[in-house]
């Protein structure tokens, strides 16, 4: 049980290299941009790969009309994503502490998971709704209006996942480090919740 | 017959062979000529391996080319106005070109140095001299700007400039044309013994800004050219000179009388010693210190008096003459220290002279002269060898760093390879034509790069499609790798190139600035955002402070200027990314358009001189909608009661 407490800490406690680490990379390519241009999207605000790229990724867009790239107090999100993630990495922390100490039973550890799962799942629809917000509300004076073959505007909504040409420019839109640490520490609290299962088990019997 | 037969058989194969070796020239083909174009084939997108700073002459400025490719990449404005940007136009850079005689609005650049540390190219800066007004700039090597230009008072032509010390503590700046000093009238046929020769001293501190320290006032030759001694003879200076005849008509004959003229050997550390515990004297002599801010974007111009003076007799030990061959030209001195090669021009042999002889004549007393008591040494007891009968009209040398020297010879157009120490001649190669100066990167150093040479000829003739009775001039690259010299291309240069520098590209590639920071922009009339921006008028003059950014000005309509106002329009460029300049001229303005970095403001006067609606525009193709990067300036009549107000977008 000892084992499968000590996953159940890691495990949410790497939730915590959110904090350090951006949870998502949005970047572009284009020959005009021969090292790309791009952002790092952290739980409390966007910041350019590069020192200027937000100001530069705004310059772009305004030829088609879209929004300006949110400020940290433009959106909710920025303020709410850190005190729910910080809460969870203490939640299982305390999970994992009293699994180690107490002997509490590893479906808290599970109960914890499914309760990340759930988060996380209503955070990527958020960030889902965000994109297509950002990619078709269009400035109906925009320079350029580019339609697709039906007539209708095209979306400039980067991809939630993978790789995406937009106009002139390729994006590439996948997680970045923070995410993965939280993957990884899900995996473990997973990994803890079946190592402290089976045991239990195996007393039972 | 048979005989006959393979006599016959002997000359066709010896002229085979003769014809075979005989592709000096310029007419190489087939396989060894692919071989030649891939050494110097930069593949698209890649980067040449070398910079190099070539001076412009009569251009006034440098241009700088990447080897071996030969491609130029950019001219950096020094001493003359340039219109491609608005350097020596714009408010700011006006005061660049500032001197005691007021504004110049030309020079003639010479030779252009790298800083260095410990006897290596550090690629912190670039220094370049001028000839006619004398002067010394200094160039960033991470923005590539002139950033100061400091004047040298009561002096002429200098030409003997711009070197440096292996730790950049001094550079020197020469008299070509001895002058009265200080200057007065007097009768030209009086010169003997009244003109002087002062070579002045500028030391150069930790954030590169220089100062005149002190002028060592020689007797009135014509100091032509310098190089600072380093590794073993570093704190020493050696200059050539000619006229010591000190004719002033018809020079070409009354200067090329003497067998021999003179080096002179400078101890700088100790002169620098005496001025500091107070030796010389304080003379008068104005001169124009000019500074260029990063921040504020802004030059300033400051006029300074007086210069400390030191008579060469007053320091014992410090200043020597050694005698060289007619009329010498370069003054080189090899990676080591211990030679310093002496070209006399209408000489046939090359003098090489031994530091460590010299050190031991000096010692000894060994004087076989005196001139305007400076002590002359024995040529004799100097020399280290002789490079016999070279060729025609030695004027310059440089060095491989693996012990060979490479000598240019201008009547007989070729540089030959020689060996120093053994003083053989290993090689010689034809240039296009009358080569000038040559440069190895890194040559002038204790540590030469050694891989390429490039020759800069004065003439071009035939070597490219002919333009017109006036062309630009040509460089000839060679790579020097191996044992012979091989000829791998031409092309043509800016100017007239007497000099150039030459730095390994990585040692200042990555330091090479992308855009300047507009939250650091300190210009007074900047406007750092479009909420910034304004007009205001102060008598009759308007001050417009503008910004651009892809694509339109802010603001694009003003009205409200009146006929013989003075409109100051202050242009910042809003980007903050890399290569997105923004352009500037509006019709009627009496200067150039302003070519304006991002983050960067600069500024140019325009003077309406007639009512009407006009127009403005961006001058450089910035963006899908750089055509509609345009503006309206409303015109009204001297007495018109129209406010000033300015809108974009009708807001």
């Amino acid at each position: 049980m000892k084992s499968a407490s000590t996953f159940m800490i890691i495990g949410s406690a790497l939730l915590l290299g959110l904090f350090i680490f951006p949870l998502w990379s949005i970047s572009l390519e284009a020959p005009q941009y021969p090292n790309g241009i791009g952002m790092n999207i952290h739980l409390d605000g966007l910041e350019g790969k590069e020192k200027h790229d937000l100001q530069n990724i705004d310059g772009l867009n305004h030829y088609i009309g879209m929004s300006k790239l949110p400020k940290p107090d433009e959106m909710w999100e920025f303020s709410v994503f850190p005190k729910v993630v910080g809460s969870m990495a203490a939640l299982g922390i305390i999970i994992g502490l009293l699994g180690f100490f107490k002997g509490i039973s590893p479906k808290w550890f599970l109960g914890w998971l499914v309760i990340m799962i759930v988060l996380g799942v209503l955070g990527m629809y958020d960030f889902n709704n965000w994109m297509i917000e950002y990619g078709t509300n269009l400035d109906p004076k925009a320079i350029m209006k580019m339609t697709d073959a039906n007539g209708n505007p095209l979306s400039y909504k980067p991809p939630l996942f993978g790789t995406k040409n937009i106009l002139n420019f390729v994006a590439h839109s996948y997680p970045h480090t923070g995410a993965y640490m939280m993957g990884f520490g899900m995996f473990l609290t997973f990994l803890g919740f079946w190592i402290g299962n089976k045991k239990t088990k195996t007393v039972v019997t | 017959m048979n005989k006959i037969c393979k006599y016959i058989l002997a000359i066709t194969a010896l002229t085979i062979f003769v014809s075979c070796g005989n592709n000096n020239g310029g007419n190489n083909s087939g396989a060894l000529a692919s071989s030649k174009a891939e050494k110097v084939y930069v593949a698209p997108g890649e980067h040449d391996e070398y910079y190099a700073f070539f001076s412009g002459g009569y251009s006034g400025n440098i241009t700088v080319a990447g080897l071996p490719s030969g491609r130029m990449l950019k001219e950096i404005p020094v001493f003359s106005q340039f219109p491609t940007s608005g350097y020596g136009y714009s408010e700011e850079t006006k005061p660049m070109l500032n001197t005691s005689f007021g504004f110049v609005p030309w020079g003639d650049a010479h030779h252009p140095d790298i800083s260095q540390t410990n006897g290596e190219l550090d690629g912190r800066w670039i220094f370049i001299n001028e000839n006619n007004t004398p002067r010394i700039a200094r160039v960033s090597l991470a923005t590539f700007e002139t950033e100061e230009i400091i004047e040298l008072p009561n002096s002429a032509g200098n030409h003997a400039s711009s070197f440096v010390t292996e730790n950049t503590e001094y550079i020197v700046a020469g008299t070509r044309f001895a002058v009265p000093n200080p200057q007065r009238d007097m009768p030209i046929n009086e010169m003997k013994g009244q003109f002087k020769g002062p070579l002045s001293f500028v030391s150069i501190a930790e954030n590169g800004r220089m100062n005149l320290e002190f002028q060592l006032n020689m007797p009135g030759f014509n100091y032509d050219l310098a190089h600072p001694g380093r590794h073993k003879s570093h704190g020493w200076f050696f200059f050539t000179s000619y006229n010591t005849e000190e004719a002033n008509t018809l020079m070409e004959v009354n200067a090329s009388q003497n067998d021999k003229d003179y080096i002179a050997a400078v101890n700088w550390q100790k002169i620098a010693e005496y001025v500091k515990n107070g030796g010389g004297k304080r003379v008068p002599g104005k001169y124009a210190h000019n500074v260029y801010d990063e921040k504020t974007h802004t030059a300033t111009s400051t006029m300074k008096d007086g210069v400390i003076t030191i008579d060469p007799k007053d320091v014992e030990g410090a200043v020597f003459y050694i005698p060289i061959p007619k009329s010498p030209h370069g003054c080189d001195v090899d990676p080591s220290g211990e030679y310093i090669i002496g070209s006399g021009k209408l000489s046939t042999d090359l003098s090489v002279y031994s530091f460590e002889k010299i050190q031991t004549a000096i010692k000894n007393k060994d004087f076989v002269a005196d001139a305007y008591g400076v002590p002359v040494l024995s040529y004799e007891n100097t020399i280290a060898g002789v490079v016999a009968q070279p060729g025609l009209g030695p004027l310059h040398t440089e060095f491989d760093g693996k012990g060979n020297a490479y000598t240019t010879f201008f009547i007989s157009s070729e540089v030959v390879k020689w060996k120093l120490g053994t003083w053989e001649v290993l090689d010689r190669q034809p240039t296009f034509y009358s080569v000038g100066h040559l440069m190895i990167p890194g040559g002038n150093s204790r540590k030469p790069f050694g891989k390429y040479m490039v020759a800069m000829n004065k003439i071009t003739k035939d070597r490219y499609l002919p333009t017109g009775p006036e062309l630009e001039h040509s460089a000839q690259l060679y790579d020097i790798s191996g044992d012979k010299m091989e000829l791998l291309s031409d092309f043509p240069t800016h100017g007239e190139p007497h000099y150039a520098a030459g730095i390994r590209a990585d040692i200042i590639k990555d330091k090479s600035k992308k855009y300047y920071e507009l939250s650091e922009n300190e210009h007074p009339y900047a406007a750092k955002s479009e909420g910034e921006a304004k007009v205001t008028r102060n008598g009759n003059e308007v001050h417009v402070n503008m910004t651009m950014i892809r694509s339109h000005f802010a603001p694009d309509n003003i009205e409200g200027v009146k006929v013989g106002d003075k409109v100051y329009l202050h242009l910042t460029n809003l980007e903050q990314d890399f290569d997105v300049p923004h352009g500037f001229s509006i019709i009627g303005a009496n200067t150039s358009e302003i070519l304006v970095m991002p983050g960067q403001t600069k500024t140019i006067i325009w003077e309406p001189k007639r009512e009407g609606v006009w127009p403005f525009y961006c001058t450089d193709f910035c963006s899908a909608l750089h055509q509609e990067m345009q503006g309206y300036v409303r015109v009204s009549g001297k007495n018109s009661s129209v406010p000033i107000s300015y809108t974009l977008d009708g807001e």
